[in-house]
């Protein structure tokens, strides 16, 4: 059986014609899966009890174990929406980068953060640049936050239980003003004002929450990002090398900057703030 | 094809769009008017079963012409569209997407083994998210215009004449000039007077409202004293 066939609009569900179905994807939707993934499935009864065998963690004879190893966050702030992640790979206990690109950049005004898999989130966020361009070439207008984490969240709920692993936040700025969802490859999608997802998640939250103030001005938001990063890669040893900033502003989102952790702890340690650029 | 590049069918489709009762719609400043002409009712019928007027969405309002059936079908699915929108997009549906979508639906049919055309011609209003109004046709062809203010059905060219002559931003500028050129239009084609007119008001962020038919009443004297005193007034100056 073909995923594509999972994949089915509720109108075409409730109103099932046979000739639709032969151009069901030339007609622009909202609800339009214009990529049919005819993705291979294992050619067995059941696909998603096969795949648990697999990497559930769980299970005894665990053959590959998927590593959340990561730290990011969002939050929003009066100026807007502020991104920090870190951008160390692990496999296992071998650290295979410190020099990763965790921030996705969708398009101008809309940025996705990686954390689970890399390859499931850096694939699926293409999957929704696609996706939100043909929403702005067809209607005219910018996709919504909410409707682009409609989107994804959607995606990736068609292959729940199948062993995908993304937990990720969009950040940007529509005319609800600055929007964060976080979704992950449950399907879970929420909305919020900061978010925190990895395995240095809880120290980061620890700082961000003691400090997050709507109120702050940009360079103390950049700053509270940057710090609340440091402090999950210093503790966590699944996060680590470089902290990139971004902030996501009413014209779009703008790299702030990418500062190499060892290099943060030596300024911190003395007691010292990084000097404002 | 015909040899001479024209869709038969569709064109068939689009005269029995003519000899449908009138549909005629009005774009105004605060409000859309939807004005359709009521086919005179059987003794025993019931009234409330004859609907040509019917919502799509909370602020997506719709008249046609044509088969009545048809229409039942798209009603159906762009009321689906309508709600599978706000689901997926969060949002209402803009005028110009559901437009968009029952003239692809409507397309997709001239295009397809063994169907045929619809055979309705919609008038499809209401105010869009941001508050503006706007006011679409769509043919059995697949086609949907923009229009400030249009009439779709028997007799639609006389009326499209007459709005083309009284339609004056001034006018439609308030709700009740709106409604009053509306019902002058469809006075114009409709033979058995007001008794059979139906009208729709839709307002930017209220429900629709239909007119009942002592208001229709009050305005419908109120065009006709006008129309005297015109007359009066053009035998005084001979």
């Amino acid at each position: 059986m073909l995923f594509s066939e999972k994949t089915r609009t509720l109108d075409s569900i409730l109103n099932a014609d046979p000739v639709d179905s032969l151009f069901s994807d030339l007609l622009p939707t909202a609800n339009n899966n214009l990529a049919r993934h005819n993705f291979e499935v294992a050619p067995v009864k059941e696909a998603t009890s096969f795949v648990k065998k697999w990497n559930n963690s769980c299970h005894e004879n665990l053959k590959i174990k998927f590593n959340h190893g990561t730290t990011t966050l969002g939050f929003i702030y009066q100026g807007g929406v502020i991104v920090a992640v870190d951008s160390r790979a692990t496999a296992g206990s071998y650290i295979a980068s410190q020099t990763v690109k965790k921030v996705i950049e969708i398009n101008p005004y809309l940025l996705g953060t990686m954390a689970g898999g890399a390859a499931d989130c850096s694939f699926w966020e293409r999957q929704l640049a696609l996706q939100c361009r043909l929403h702005e070439l067809r209607n005219k207008d910018r996709i919504s936050v909410a409707a682009a984490s409609k989107v994804l969240a959607n995606m990736v709920y068609s292959y729940k239980g199948m062993g995908l692993s993304m937990g990720t936040m969009l950040a940007g700025w529509d005319k609800r003003g600055p929007g964060l969802y976080y979704v992950d490859n449950d399907g879970t999608r929420l909305k919020g004002k900061l978010f925190s997802v990895g395995s240095g998640s809880t120290y980061a939250y620890g700082v961000l929450d003691a400090e997050y103030d709507n109120e702050l001005h940009d360079e103390a938001a950049r700053e509270l990002g940057r710090r609340a990063i440091y402090h999950a890669a210093h503790r966590d040893a699944m996060s680590g090398g470089f902290v990139s900033v971004y902030h996501v502003k009413e014209d779009g989102w703008e790299f702030v900057s990418r500062t190499d952790v060892a290099e943060l702890h030596s300024i911190y340690k003395t007691d010292q703030f990084l000097p404002v650029s | 094809f015909s040899p001479d590049g024209h869709l038969l069918q569709v064109e068939y489709a689009q005269e029995a769009v003519r000899k449908g009762s009138t549909a005629v719609g009005v774009r105004g400043a605060n409000a859309v008017v939807l004005g359709v002409e009521k086919k005179s009712v059987a003794k025993l019928q019931e009234e409330r079963t004859v609907r040509k007027i019917c919502l799509l969405d909370d602020h997506v309002v719709m008249a046609f012409a044509g088969l009545t059936a048809d229409a039942r079908i798209l009603i159906n699915r762009a009321q689906i569209e309508c709600q599978s929108h706000k689901l997926t997009v969060e949002d209402p549906v803009t005028l110009e997407y559901i437009t968009r979508y029952i003239a692809g639906l409507k397309q997709k049919y001239t295009q397809s083994n063994g169907r045929r055309p619809f055979g309705i011609s919609c008038l499809i209003g209401g105010f869009d998210y941001d508050g503006k109004p706007h006011l679409y046709q769509t043919e059995p062809s697949g086609i949907y215009y923009e229009w400030k203010a249009n009439a779709t059905g028997r007799s639609a060219k006389t009326v499209r004449e007459f709005l083309e002559k009284y339609y004056t931003t001034e006018e439609v500028a308030t709700e009740a000039g709106t409604v009053k050129l509306a019902i002058r239009a469809l006075l114009e084609v409709v033979q058995s007077g007001q008794k059979n007119l139906e009208i729709a008001v839709m307002r930017h962020g209220e429900p629709l409202v239909m007119l009942d038919s002592d208001t229709i009443e009050k305005c419908v004297t109120e065009i006709e004293k006008e129309k005297e005193e015109e007359a009066e007034k053009k035998k005084q100056k001979k």
